[in-house]
């Protein structure tokens, strides 16, 4: 007598998406659990982590917001190397209006927000008809490029950046506005991907020549996407540096282009619940590793090979796959 | 509308890849309601010759005009949006998505939002209406199955399904017929002819030249890129050039 696994899927989600009632208050937990968890998460249990660690945690969603932003790049098949452009040029910008104009966070992280993404859109508008590996050089490029001008020409406070930035009254004000935007960068995101609109979307990035022939400007709309997603990078940048409270060359380094498609790919692409998964492995993990010294980074690297290989599709795929299946033993002969 | 008026009129269209003249100096006309087959040997510059009126090509010389308009070079989603679809040689769906969610994109297209108001009601209902309309049985739920799991036959009909939903004055169809068998292209014919009937404006690109003289009113044929006949199905067989151009090709 053999034994086999049998994989049943639950089924509920298929009938919720349709206009069934639901029966129970189990399967209304069913439903509503995986989208309470990141609020609780955020809302509730990151604040109430000890000062060290919600310092840690901050960063992280700093990251997390990078990793979103790449991932809705990535619905339209645009891949950025460099999400520290948007960091960089969000963290100038709010970093200049408070230095120079004296205007408080509450004007200079919105205006950084949207006056940045049209920088960053308009900047990379020339590289947004090539494909593939053309926009990504450049994107990489880009950064690197504004670090060596305002290196040169000593522009915006130079090498030494904006110092004595305004920070924000306290930490917890901090940790708020960057979970409550995460939130609402993933809730937003992952329902306008469900939309007609994302079909769109993941339409260009399938097959854009078939999405031409439907009478799409398919530029137009990869140009939207970028701004989009240039919004939650340089909110990202915006919020970093009043937290920080410095604007400096920092802001373009390689860092905050690696982590956030690490995170991504390591948490799963396609559903930006991905992406904050893994920044919130990652960034916690790479703080942990900070006690083995110089070996830090080797550990790093092998987590992440081994991540990477051992589940290539993302730990959020495989986790959703578990969550709406259950899996039982069954005999055959 | 008055029949007998031109809609289409392609005048010394030239392209060239490298050196091969791709498409060499052809001249058409195509009127409303009229439907115009295309033939011509492997590589003779018929799919060229369709990319450079919807404009996925641009022309080294020579004008397009759609309905008096010249439309030359311009991009694909503005001659769509004057009202000309076509289908792909190689059909493209989105593989992942169920067969009708396919036709949410053309539906979801200016054009369609300019002809009917911002409002269009339910587009999943159109959708699933369009493709019974092509032959996908209702009953079978085919249209739910995701275009990857589905046969040639049905990716082919949903193509021409993708391009109705656009709800062109001219529809260009690129060898809709190939790889499909003689049963399956016996049932597309009728929703050809039906489409005739509403009065659509086709043309028709072909290798199966038994059905498409058929239905064809006139037949142009290609070979290395030129126009080498053009005329009623059986002039055209009867002509010379294009026994020549066809013998050892293709046996018809
Ligand atoms: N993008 C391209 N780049 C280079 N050469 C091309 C390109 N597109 C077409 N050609 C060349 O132009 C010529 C005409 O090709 P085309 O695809 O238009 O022929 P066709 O009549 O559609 O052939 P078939 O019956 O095989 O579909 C061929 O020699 C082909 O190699
Ligand atoms: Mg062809």
């Amino acid at each position: 007598m053999k034994k086999r696994k049998e994989r049943i899927d639950r089924g509920i989600k298929v009938r919720s998406e349709d206009v069934f009632a639901l029966t129970s208050y189990r399967e209304l937990l069913y439903l509503t659990a995986p989208r309470l968890l990141p609020v609780f998460g955020l809302l509730i249990l990151v604040p109430l982590s000890p000062p060290y660690w919600q310092e840690i945690f901050i960063s992280t969603a700093v990251y997390a917001l990078l990793a979103i932003s790449w991932d809705i790049l990535v619905s339209v098949g645009l891949i950025s190397l460099g999400q520290s452009l948007f960091y960089g040029v969000g963290s100038y910008v709010a970093g200049a209006l408070n230095h120079y104009c004296g205007l408080p966070p509450v004007l200079t992280i919105p205006i950084a927000t949207v006056t940045g993404a049209a920088i960053c859109t308009i900047a990379l508008l020339p590289v947004l008809r090539l494909r593939g590996i053309y926009f990504s050089m450049v994107t990489l490029v880009l950064p690197l490029m504004i670090l060596r001008l305002v290196e040169a020409t000593r522009i915006l406070g130079g090498t030494e950046g904006l110092t004595g930035l305004s920070p924000f009254p306290n930490q917890i004000t901090a940790m708020y506005l960057a979970n409550c935007c995460l939130l609402v960068a993933l809730f937003g995101f992952r329902r306008l991907m469900d939309s007609d609109y994302g079909l769109i979307i993941r339409g260009i990035s399938d097959n854009d020549r078939s999405v031409m022939s439907a009478g799409i400007n398919i530029h137009w709309y990869k140009t939207q996407i970028l701004f989009l997603g240039g919004t939650v990078g340089c909110f990202a940048g915006a919020f970093g540096t009043h937290h920080d409270m410095f604007a400096g060359m920092p802001g373009f380094a390689l860092d905050y282009s690696i982590m956030p498609i690490a995170a991504a790919v390591v948490g799963g692409t396609g559903t930006f619940a991905g992406s904050l998964l893994g920044a919130f492995i990652l960034v916690p993990l790479s703080e942990i590793l900070r006690a083995l010294g110089a070996l830090r980074i080797v550990f790093y690297g092998l987590f992440l090979v081994v991540f990477v290989v051992g589940l290539p599709e993302g730990l959020f795929h495989y986790i959703r796959r578990k969550y709406h299946q259950f899996e039982r033993w069954v005999e055959v002969e | 509308m008055k029949g007998g008026e031109e809609l289409l009129t392609v005048t010394k269209l030239l392209r060239a890849f490298g050196g091969v003249l791709a498409v060499s100096s052809v001249d058409f006309q195509v009127k409303r309601g009229e439907l115009l087959g295309i033939i011509g040997p492997n590589g003779s510059g018929k799919t060229t010759l369709v990319n450079l009126i919807t404009g996925f090509v641009k022309p080294n010389a020579g004008e397009v005009r759609f309905k008096g308009k010249d439309i030359t070079g311009l991009p694909p989603y503005r001659i769509v949006g004057m009202g000309i679809a076509r289908t792909f040689q190689m059909v493209k769906p989105f593989y992942q998505l169920p067969a009708f969610k396919n036709l949410i994109v053309p539906l979801c297209s200016p054009r369609i939002k300019g002809l009917l108001g911002g409002s269009y009601g339910d587009r999943d209902a159109v959708a699933l209406d369009l493709l019974e309309e092509v032959g996908f049985e209702r009953d079978a739920n085919v249209a739910y199955k995701p275009a990857g799991a589905l046969p040639q036959g049905y990716l082919k009909r949903l193509e021409l399904a993708k391009a109705m939903a656009l709800r062109p004055e001219l529809l260009i169809l690129d060898e809709l017929f190939s790889g499909l068998s003689l049963a399956e292209v016996a049932s597309i014919v009728p929703i050809i002819e039906k489409l005739r009937f509403q009065g659509k404006t086709i043309i028709m690109i072909e290798h199966r030249l038994k059905e498409l003289f058929r239905i064809a009113d006139r037949v142009m044929v290609l070979n290395f890129g030129m126009k080498i006949a053009e005329g009623k199905s059986d002039e055209v067989m009867a002509d010379e050039a294009v026994k020549k151009a066809y013998l050892g090709s293709e046996a018809g």
